[in-house]
């Protein structure tokens, strides 16, 4: 039962009230006819499934009926951020990284 | 030809309503009287509700409203913006959609004065067909909305004025403090005879009193 | 029958307050205050179960959570039947009825027991797996037999009167556990103002206090644990949960709790102002601090024989004795590898009985409580232990030998003591199961020898479970947790003093687990690890020979730890054997996980209030009361009660839909469509985002029309479909299916938030809003024009326009559409006024033979004109080409909608794909089965290749015969073929393919 910040109701909101709607940023190609087959394909098929860091949308279904993303870890299921939609996450695989590398000595 | 179809769906004379919760039958075992209640359950049926939709950050929007209805448009979930003596309150449901109640029968009136002062990329939608109150009041009405919904309603993080939209049981509703031992559940007419029988038998252990 | 081991005085019983009990048929009595593990144990009962593989018979060995084998069959009726309760976690009340869940025909002469006595050889561990998987067909034959010889208690067969219902919580701090720990911690966060729950398995708050030897602020514990309590209560944040079991830990901190409210006074909860109480409550709580304040489980040794009745851990010796006043024998023989068991012995004394001997796996023990056991004269053996106990049905004596801990043998000669009771103690382990829940790796501490819990977001251990064992230090780790669960929760912590405890100097333990035989594991007798669930050293030794070497495996092989128990008391101890197996550490060996429930916990808490009439909402529309006064079954259409068909006198549901198609076909009939989605649109890109949504065109659909419209996924397969009317130029009215109302405006929902924001368009649902009661028939217009005020003549109320006016008085939108075929109107009304309407047309109707008909009905209609059902006639692999749809797709649109892209991908285009036809059995009175497969050639035998189904199947009165729609491979090519569907019974149909459109395909019927 996870403990789920709504950025549009700026609360913490039960599990029960929202859905989970799968990987975050798939965004739909700009010129549909223009894509190929494969990477249309890729576009309605492929999702990530990474163990560690991952984007996810969410959907607050018995709320404000809001979409937004989730930046949430595999592992450990903590939810290290909440974002509107349309907005980009701030932890991310890479800024994880350049931090560890900026302090030296990653733990 | 008009941009939009706006027309009174109550009769003119003569109507004979149904509340949603026409054909419930209470089957629970009820107290006397409210005094030995621990829960009072009381419908506010007929009322009119409507769906506003609109731009928060428009200021013609906001004072628009506030000209219209005469309280206030909430910014942001929480606070109910309300005028008891009037009947009239705006609830915030989303960044762009309020919750209106105004008294039974005042809807079209409402409608149409909205739509005499805003302007731009809005909407209104009667939906008074569709939804029903239910008050609940008395020492117990935490206890039963603990068993019912899985939002945190202590004091300390639900205040009187406070209003929101969350589960409850395995439908959901709009939950509304409207002061200190009595609150408001905004419920959907296909799920009205469902949700009351739970909140009856819910507070059944408590004491019920059926308020007419 | 006299209590022959309860004590004249002490303990926390009313022995003004005698109860009577029953137990495997035996009339007993206790005391209010006992456990029924208490009052079995003060009457003498030393066998209360057999075992679940050998059918040994076996004894009471703790007095909580942790027990093992006193798991009892409760209730005095079949109704209140309660398997799997844990004797020592049952409070006794009068009349209590209980039984052992184990033991085929009874307990005390059990067949089953001359497997037990003949013993391991054969059945070792995957015993069931050797010697009864094959043949794969005897399975069910030996699953019987096992199962009756196995058991573990029984579910009733009658209803449960009782009620159960759920709570939400949301609170700072939840303390697990109210032992000296808990309680600092609780006191200190509810002293800060927080609001704080603290729950307790045990009948009684208190824990290790209860029985503790130890006097706090120099008064016995008991009364610091009542003055605590006192002030806890006072508190108005503060919620005491007692018998109340934290059960399951869940994601960010979300514990559920199971309080049994009325399990301590009666079989059935008694009434209270004459309604029935709420027998168990499952607390959902959301807490923003945990602080785990578990305490331990002390751990048995592991030597031979260690189950026969007799044979208990240390601390529960001392539990029956403070708490209860029972002393569960005469002659104790006490074996431990550490100090703090010392209390046993020393109790066991001071209860007036004789202690015949502690030995202790050390060398050298030199604890305070050593000396004290020193300074009575017992008798202490220093550097072994009881290596195995003799008796059948009782101890009757322990052989006690020198041991070398670390070379793993027994190193002298044996003595045998005579005794009736053997406690034994290899240390305590902290009760690290709830943070387990969480994903949390339990870490091994070797100061302690025990596994503290892994570090989770939000819990702060404290006490025992943290590893602190001192009573004072115990104290002091709580207030200390209740502070950092404060700051973490943005308190303030008030002062709080902590009381003065006297402080016990211990030795260090010895890290004893299983103790060495003089013979090797394989030939000793059995040395149990876990009694639950019958696993040895043994076995678990043969489990690592066999090549089984994870602990997850070893646990999997032997069954250790899969009891009702969980393994509580064997588990450390089996790790550690099978470290020692292996030539490993215990850390290297590692720890099996645990998974919730923590203990059994009853169906009732879990369902909750969530059953019968509340199982699932029933949503029902405006019109139900008249459906259910004019005699209508019912269907279940997602969540809505819809009317299925209307008979009359004794008609049966053929008979019914028969006539109810007639009327349509022939007069009128209505419909309930009000369960139909209804989605209101408005704003000044409606229409594009209608062109967007939709397979088909909206940009010419003018003010006064209504259109059929597709909706496709982007993978091009159908979802879902309806009618939307153009109310204004920037203003529609959506319907949906009944069954996707809710989806498709999510759906809508994420397209606009997330792809088109930029279009100016709102949308709401108003299904509740509306009622809707569609008229169809040749006489639906002379009907309709009785009661409004709408010219209803073919010039100005076209087929599919919608017109507004009144019905019956009442404000309406009627729109002429229909899913019947016959000329229609459907009729909208606000949803209050819909009964005055539906009256109002039966009144004037029945000069017309108005007929309401069900969704049985309405699917023969609408199947006869060849529409689709989405979710019967499609299944999300179907495109709308392949529904020979292809009037309704807007190749032209100048956007790209969702779904068109998918549809020019090679396998969207295949000629081949199973495509919407009509069947048309060739036996006209042969209603084919829904789902039926379609093949090609009948004279093929299983396996055959299958080129299609059957999506719906009628028998229609109007066309005098059955027929059928169906998906099939390269469908629109074959009509005039014969296609065949065989059944399971062996018989083969066969239909000729036609035209999905039965009846009138050119629509004259309603375009009139």
């Amino acid at each position: 039962m996870l403990h789920i910040y709504c950025p549009y109701c700026e609360e913490y909101r039960e599990e029960e009230e929202f859905r989970p709607k799968g990987e975050a940023h798939i965004a739909r190609p700009a010129e549909p006819e223009a894509t190929s087959d494969e990477a249309w394909g890729d576009y309605l098929f492929f999702r990530k499934n990474p163990r560690g860091l991952h984007h996810e949308q969410w959907y607050h279904a018995a709320g404000c009926r809001k979409f937004f993303n989730a930046t949430r870890d595999t592992v450990s299921y903590q939810i290290l951020e909440t974002y509107k939609a349309g907005q980009q996450p701030t932890v991310t695989a890479a800024a994880r990284a350049a931090q560890a590398a900026g302090k030296g000595v990653a733990k | 030809m008009s941009d939009l179809s706006i027309f009174d769906v109550n009769p003119a004379a003569g109507a004979k309503s149904e509340s949603p919760l026409a054909m419930t039958r209470v089957t629970v075992a009820t107290v006397a009287s409210p005094a030995k209640a621990g829960v009072v359950v009381r419908e506010h049926a007929f009322q009119g509700h409507l769906i506003l939709r609109g731009r928060a950050t428009d200021d013609q929007f906001r004072a628009g409203v506030e000209q219209a209805l005469g309280v206030p448009l909430p910014l942001k979930m929480g606070p109910l913006s309300r005028d008891e003596a009037r009947g009239v309150s705006i609830q915030w449901m989303s960044p762009d959609e309020w919750l209106v109640i105004v008294p039974a029968g005042r809807e079209f009136a409402t409608e149409n004065r909205l739509r005499e002062v805003l302007s731009g990329h809005y909407a209104v939608m009667n939906v008074s067909g569709g939804q029903t109150v239910l008050e609940l009041s008395g020492p117990a009405v935490r206890d039963v909305l603990m068993k019912s919904t899985p939002y945190d309603v202590h004091p300390r993080n639900f205040p009187v004025g406070k209003a929101v939209s969350s589960v409850f049981a395995k439908s959901s509703a709009i939950i509304r403090r409207v002061a200190e031992d009595r609150w408001e559940l905004v419920i959907r007419r296909s799920f009205a005879d469902y949700l009351y029988r739970w909140v009856l038998d819910a507070s059944e252990e408590f004491g019920v009193y059926v308020a007419s | 029958m006299s209590q022959r081991n309860r004590l004249d005085k002490g303990g926390r019983i009313d022995r003004s307050r005698p109860l009577r009990f029953t137990f495997n048929g035996v009339g007993y009595q206790g005391f209010a205050g006992d456990t029924l593990a208490a009052a079995l144990l003060a009457n003498g009962v030393d066998i209360v179960n057999r075992s679940f593989k050998y059918a040994r018979v076996r004894g009471i060995v703790a007095a909580g959570a942790e027990e093992p084998n006193a798991v009892v069959q409760l209730g005095a009726t079949e109704a209140s039947q309660v398997p799997n309760v844990r004797a020592t976690q049952q409070a006794l009340y009068d009349g209590l009825v209980a039984g052992s869940t184990n033991g085929w025909p009874n307990v005390d002469r059990d067949l089953m027991g001359v497997i037990g006595k003949v013993g391991g050889k054969f059945m070792p561990p995957g015993f069931y797996y050797k010697t009864f998987m094959s043949p794969a067909s005897m399975w069910p034959k030996y699953e019987k037999y096992i199962r009756k010889a196995a058991g573990l208690g029984r579910s009733p067969k009658e209803r449960d009167p009782d009620i159960y219902d759920h709570i939400n919580h949301h609170c700072d701090v939840l303390v697990i556990g109210a032992g000296p720990a808990g309680l600092a911690a609780a006191l200190v966060a509810g002293r800060a103002g927080a609001r704080v729950i603290v729950c307790d398995e045990q009948e009684e708050m208190g824990g290790s206090l209860l029985d503790s030897r130890e006097p706090v602020d120099g008064h016995p514990a008991a009364d610091w644990v009542a003055a605590v309590l006192r002030e806890l209560a006072a508190m108005p944040e503060v919620r005491l949960l007692p018998r109340t079991t934290a059960n399951g830990y869940h994601d960010h901190n979300f514990v559920t709790l199971h309080e049994r409210r009325t399990e301590h006074l009666a079989d059935i909860a008694p009434l209270q102002d004459g309604r029935r109480a709420v027998r168990a409550r499952m607390h959902r709580v959301r807490a923003g601090q945990v602080i785990l304040a578990t305490g331990t489980h002390e751990r048995p040794l592991v030597y031979a024989n260690n189950d026969v009745p007799g044979n208990m851990i240390a601390g529960a010796v001392s539990t029956y004795i403070h708490r209860y006043a029972v002393v569960p024998g005469q002659r104790l023989v006490l074996s431990t590898s550490n100090d703090h068991a010392y209390r046993a012995a020393l109790d066991w004394r001071e209860a007036g009985r004789e202690v015949v001997a502690i030995v202790d796996a050390r060398e050298n023990p030199d604890g305070d409580l050593v000396a004290e056991a020193r300074k009575r004269g017992i008798r202490i053996i220093t550097g072994s232990a009881v290596i195995e106990t003799r008796g059948s049905r009782r101890v009757s004596s322990a052989l006690v030998a020198k041991i070398d801990v670390v070379g793993f043998k027994v190193r002298g000669s044996v003595e045998e003591l005579a005794c009736d009771t053997v406690a034994s103690s290899g240390g305590y382990s902290p009760v690290v199961h709830l943070a387990a829940h969480t994903g949390a790796r339990p870490e091994w501490r070797a100061d302690i020898l025990g596994f503290v819990p892994g570090k989770v977001k939000g819990m702060i251990p404290a006490g025992g479970v943290n590893g602190v064992m001192a009573l004072a230090e115990v104290l002091a780790d709580g207030v200390e947790a209740g502070c950092r669960a404060l700051m973490e929760t943005g308190y303030k912590a008030v002062a709080v003093r902590l009381p003065e405890v006297r402080k016990v100097r211990e030795g260090k333990a010895a890290a004893l687990y299983q103790v060495p035989h003089v013979k090797p594991a394989m030939r000793a007798p059995k040395q149990f690890v876990d009694q639950q669930n019958d696993v040895t050293a043994a076995g678990i030794e043969l489990a690592t020979r066999e090549g089984f070497e994870s602990i997850e495996h070893v646990k999997r092989y032997t069954g250790m730890g899969f009891g009702t128990d969980q393994g509580k008391l064997g588990n450390i101890n089996g790790m550690a054997i099978a470290a020692r197996c292996l030539g490993q550490t215990i850390p290297e060996t590692g720890t099996t996980v645990f998974r919730p429930n923590y203990t059994p916990i009853t169906f009732g808490a879990i369902a909750g209030r969530h059953c019968r009439e509340f199982f699932d909402p029933r949503r029902y529309t405006a019109l139900h009361a008249w459906h259910v006064e004019h005699g209508a079954k019912f269907e279940e259409v997602g969540q809505w009660m819809r009317p299925w068909y209307f008979p009359r006198g004794n008609e049966t549901m053929h008979e019914a839909v028969q006539r109810e198609c007639r009327a349509v076909r022939e007069n009128v009939g209505i419909l309930d469509a009000s369960t139909l989605g209804k989605i209101e649109i408005q704003g000044k890109d409606a229409r594009e985002f209608l062109n967007r949504l939709y397979t088909n065109a909206w940009t010419k659909l003018d003010v006064g029309k209504a259109r059929y419209g597709l909706m496709c996924k982007d993978d091009g397969m159908v979802m879902d479909d309806g009618v939307t009317a153009c109310l204004g130029e920037n203003h529609f009215h959506m319907t949906t299916t009944t069954g996707g109302a809710a989806a498709v405006l999510d759906w809508m929902e994420m397209w606009h938030q997330t792809e088109w924001p930029e279009l100016e368009v709102y949308f709401n649902s108003v299904t509740d809003h509306w009622a809707a009661m569609a008229l169809n028939g040749p006489n639906a217009r002379k009907l309709l024009a009785e009661l409004t005020d709408i010219d209803l003549s073919r010039e100005k109320f076209g087929f599919m326009d919608w017109r507004e006016g009144t019905v019956a008085g009442v404000p309406a939108r009627v729109f002429r559409i229909s899913f019947t075929g016959e000329l229609s109107y459907e009729i909208n009304v606000q949803a209050n006024h819909a009964m005055q309407v539906w009256k109002a047309l039966f009144e004037k109707g029945e000069k017309y033979g108005l007929t309401p008909y069900g969704t049985e009905t309405m699917h023969v209609l609408r199947a006869e004109k060849g529409f689709i059902i989405i979710g019967q006639d499609t299944d999300g692999s179907v495109t709308p080409e392949d529904l020979g749809m292809q009037w309704c797709v807007g190749y032209k649109k100048p956007y790209s909608w969702i779904g068109r892209r998918a549809l020019t991908r090679p396998d969207t285009k295949r000629a081949d794909r199973k495509q919407l036809v009509g069947l048309k059995p060739l036996d006209s009175k042969m209603v084919l089965d829904e789902g039926a497969q379609i093949v090609l050639d009948k004279t093929l035998t299983i396996p055959m290749p299958m080129v299609g189904h059957v999506t719906s199947s009628y028998f229609s009165p109007t066309l005098g015969h059955s027929f059928a729609l169906a998906l099939l491979k390269g469908g629109s090519q074959r009509i005039g073929q014969t296609v065949y569907l065989p059944m399971a019974d062996g018989r083969v149909h066969a239909a000729e393919v036609v035209s999905p459109v039965f009846y009138d395909p050119n629509g004259e019927r309603h375009h009139v």
